[in-house]
């Protein structure tokens, strides 16, 4: 990761005060004209030539000033747009289906094609210009821009008031707008694991770094809080938590460059969702009262992680994927497969 | 963002041809030689000192790896060493003959030993022959190692010990001992000062103002020892680096003590037998139980091999170190707990069955995980440390 990449990203978040629960259009605009939601795109496609590392040191960036826009979520549309030789529009974009039991459909319907179905919980869906759909078609999985007009939607939100909305399609197609995918709908909720798992390294960081800076500021019993030893063994124990996020989010950095191995991106996902209930619980408890208001910022973060571990499967979900490798590996494969992963 | 700029990991350096070359050929070797090695043998892991394969091993270049040829040692990288390590640990490998020697003690004396100490020890480390106990707690001293009493005092040509050291692992088969004790005043204002650290050859003390005696574990098994000195007589060169440096250099070895992959390890081999018992087949239960464990493991494994590369890179991870080994004693620790909830059995003696062998040997030593080499408290003190909160 280039220092000059992470402090423009540092410069540019920390400038703001992200007091929005919803979209900040500024922010994003700003966001845009400095090239990082293309980061995930290859130069043909209009990126700036960065590394997956170096985006995903980006949207970590992001989510520790927990930015209310959907730079995880443009960066992936536009590489699947891009994987599948689409031309990658410019403005908001988002992912659907995200949960695996939503599908949509897509036939013929003369030169061009017709997409049928309908998902839930899609990010930012009301201020998409365009939605990237990986449907069923009956050649196999297709990539699709459903561009905005084209669904209807039902409004509704996570723990942190970020949009996660409802969209139905029964809608025309042209025929420039689908492309067969080289990956299907699982792989797409592989990837949404994985930067989740990143974001949730970044917010836990910095809820690591509110907390230490909260307890060495916070005066009870005529000394700051943090000369307790009951509170430093909490910061030491969310410190822990947060490094192991961070070896999390660097695991599932590596399963993007690759080809997303289920082993690596389950293993991402389910340590940094547990570092995530971990930590924030701590950061919580550190706080005291305060932490609790509408009007301190942790909340901004801790929202954020509780409902950033249960997006894209689960803990549970996600271990029981990687238990299933482990198992069929074997006694004498487990250890080859985990040092392989 | 400072304070917790100390606590980041450098990216773990990638793995090339050449380590996983070496770790083939590791494997290929303790394929032969672990081949009748039972699983509740193999959880003994680092426990367990076997002379004869440790020479093996260093016959390979694999003890003393990263050490100046000079010296015996290979100069391979640390993470080509960190390799060897975590094949060795994972498959169980009777390692504790020279584990103490090649981790810390051997590294000490490269760094702060003369070159005549250097000269007459390092290559017998290095060729499996010379192990080493660690002498620093004291029955008033544990967590609290600046508290320690035993003193050397100056005499001609040389010194004289008394005191007591306890929970000597492996005292009662080690060649040396790095004796950690007062050299000045009793501790004042400065309880770091006045300490040194001096190299006790074993076989010339016993008997000669030095005694060992066993402390049975709780399992009955003969690890620790009391050591006790009276009027033990050294000669100078026994002083290993400089008179009154012993607080910076035993820190120093602790961070050696504390950095490896030994201390996520310890459980892996009930990981390996609950993965054979429950079989390809499991239920959803045991898959999100053991995914669970293979998650934490490929985490810690990251951290640790991070904490490989910064050693290669002349960096200090002392922080990095206190940190994985807390989460990974944790996790040795909760393995027990999972496979015993997960797979319905009774921990039992070693001529039951395998997975109930190799449970009996864990619950009973799994306590000693969050004490060896620096308690979870005093470890998450040294985080707290790094946070800047003391």
């Amino acid at each position: 990761m280039s220092d000059l990449l992470t402090d423009a990203a540092e410069r540019l978040f920390a400038g703001r005060a992200a007091t929005e629960q919803g979209f900040d259009p500024a922010l994003w605009a700003a966001v845009a004209e400095a090239g990082f939601a293309a980061a995930l795109l290859p130069e043909d496609a209009g990126g700036a030539g960065t590394t997956v590392a170096e985006a995903m040191a980006l949207l970590r960036t992001a989510a520790a000033h927990a930015a209310p826009i959907p730079l995880a979520e443009t960066m992936l549309a536009g590489r699947l747009l891009a994987l599948a030789g689409l031309a990658v529009p410019p403005g908001v974009l988002t992912l659907a289906p995200v949960r695996l039991a939503d599908r949509m459909a897509l036939h013929r319907d003369g030169g061009g094609w017709r997409l049928c179905g309908s998902a839930s919980g899609i990010p930012w869906a009301r201020h998409a210009a365009a939605v990237v759909v990986v449907a069923e078609a009956a050649e196999g999985p297709a990539v699709v821009r459903l561009d905005a007009g084209g669904f209807t939607l039902a409004e509704g939100r996570n723990l942190a008031g970020e949009p996660r909305d409802r969209i139905d399609a029964d809608t025309r197609i042209a025929a420039e707008a689908a492309a067969p995918a080289p990956f299907d709908a699982i792989a797409l909720h592989a990837a949404g694991a994985a930067l989740r798992s990143v974001q949730i390294a970044g917010a836990l960081a910095a809820a690591l770094a509110l907390s230490v800076q909260y307890a060495q500021t916070r005066v009870q019993f005529g000394r700051p809080i943090g000369r307790f030893q009951a509170i430093q063994h909490s910061l030491a124990i969310l410190a822990g938590q947060s490094a192991a996020a961070l070896a999390a989010a660097d695991m599932a950095t590596d399963a993007l460059a690759r080809a997303l191995p289920p082993l690596l991106v389950g293993a991402a996902k389910a340590r940094a969702g547990e570092a995530a209930s971990i930590g924030a619980a701590l950061a919580h408890q550190v706080h005291g009262a305060i932490g609790f208001t509408r009007e301190y910022r942790l909340h901004r973060l801790t929202q954020r992680l509780w409902s950033w571990r249960d997006e894209f499967g689960n803990e549970a979900t996600w271990q029981a994927a990687v238990g299933r490798i482990a198992l069929a590996a074997g006694p004498d494969g487990l250890w080859p497969t985990l040092t392989a992963a | 963002m400072t304070a917790l700029e100390a606590l980041t990991f450098a990216p773990p350096p990638d793995p090339d041809a050449a380590t996983e070359a070496l770790r083939q050929e590791v494997r290929a070797f303790l394929a032969a030689e672990l081949r009748d090695r039972t699983p509740q043998q193999r959880a003994e892991s680092w426990s367990a000192a076997d002379p004869a394969f440790s020479r093996r091993m260093a016959a390979r270049g694999w003890i003393g790896m990263t050490w100046p040829r000079r010296y015996g040692g290979h100069q391979r990288s640390a993470l080509e060493r960190y390799v060897v390590l975590e094949e060795m640990l994972a498959a169980g490998a009777p390692v504790g003959h020279h584990w103490v020697a090649d981790r810390q003690s051997g590294p000490n004396i490269l760094r702060n030993g003369t070159e005549a100490q250097r000269q007459a020890i390092l290559p017998r480390i290095a060729a499996g022959t010379c192990s080493f106990c660690i002498g620093m707690s004291e029955p008033d001293s544990g967590s609290d190692l600046a508290a320690a009493r035993t003193r050397a005092e100056r005499v001609d040509g040389g010194w004289r010990v008394n005191g007591t050291k306890v929970w000597t692992s492996g005292a009662h088969r080690a060649d040396y001992m790095i004796l950690f004790c007062r050299t000045g005043p009793a501790a004042g204002e400065d309880r770091h000062a006045g300490a040194s650290q001096f190299l006790v050859d074993m076989q010339r003390a016993r008997g000669n103002g030095m005694t060992v005696r066993p402390i049975l574990d709780m399992r009955g098994a003969h690890h620790f020892n009391e050591v006790s000195f009276t009027d033990l007589r050294l000669d100078d060169d026994a002083l290993l680096g400089q008179e009154g440096d012993g607080w910076k250099q035993v820190t120093a070895e602790l961070a050696f003590e504390r950095s490896g992959p030994e201390r996520f390890l310890s459980s892996f081999a009930l990981l390996t037998e609950a993965v054979r018992v429950l079989g390809p087949a499991a239920s959803e239960r045991a898959q999100v139980a053991i995914g669970r464990l293979c998650a934490h493991t490929l985490a810690l494994r990251r951290l640790s091999r991070s904490i490989a590369g910064m050693l290669q890179a002349g960096a200090d991870p002392a922080l990095q170190a206190a940190l994985v080994k807390d989460l990974g004693n944790v996790l040795e620790q909760e393995t027990v707990e999972v496979v015993r909830l997960l797979i319905d059995t009774e921990p039992a003696a070693p001529e039951d069955a395998t997975l109930a062998a190799v449970l009996a040997h864990l619950v009973l030593t799994a306590p000693s995980f969050s004490l060896r080499g620096g308690t979870r408290e005093i470890l998450r003190g040294i985080i707290a440390r790094g946070l800047g909160l003391r």
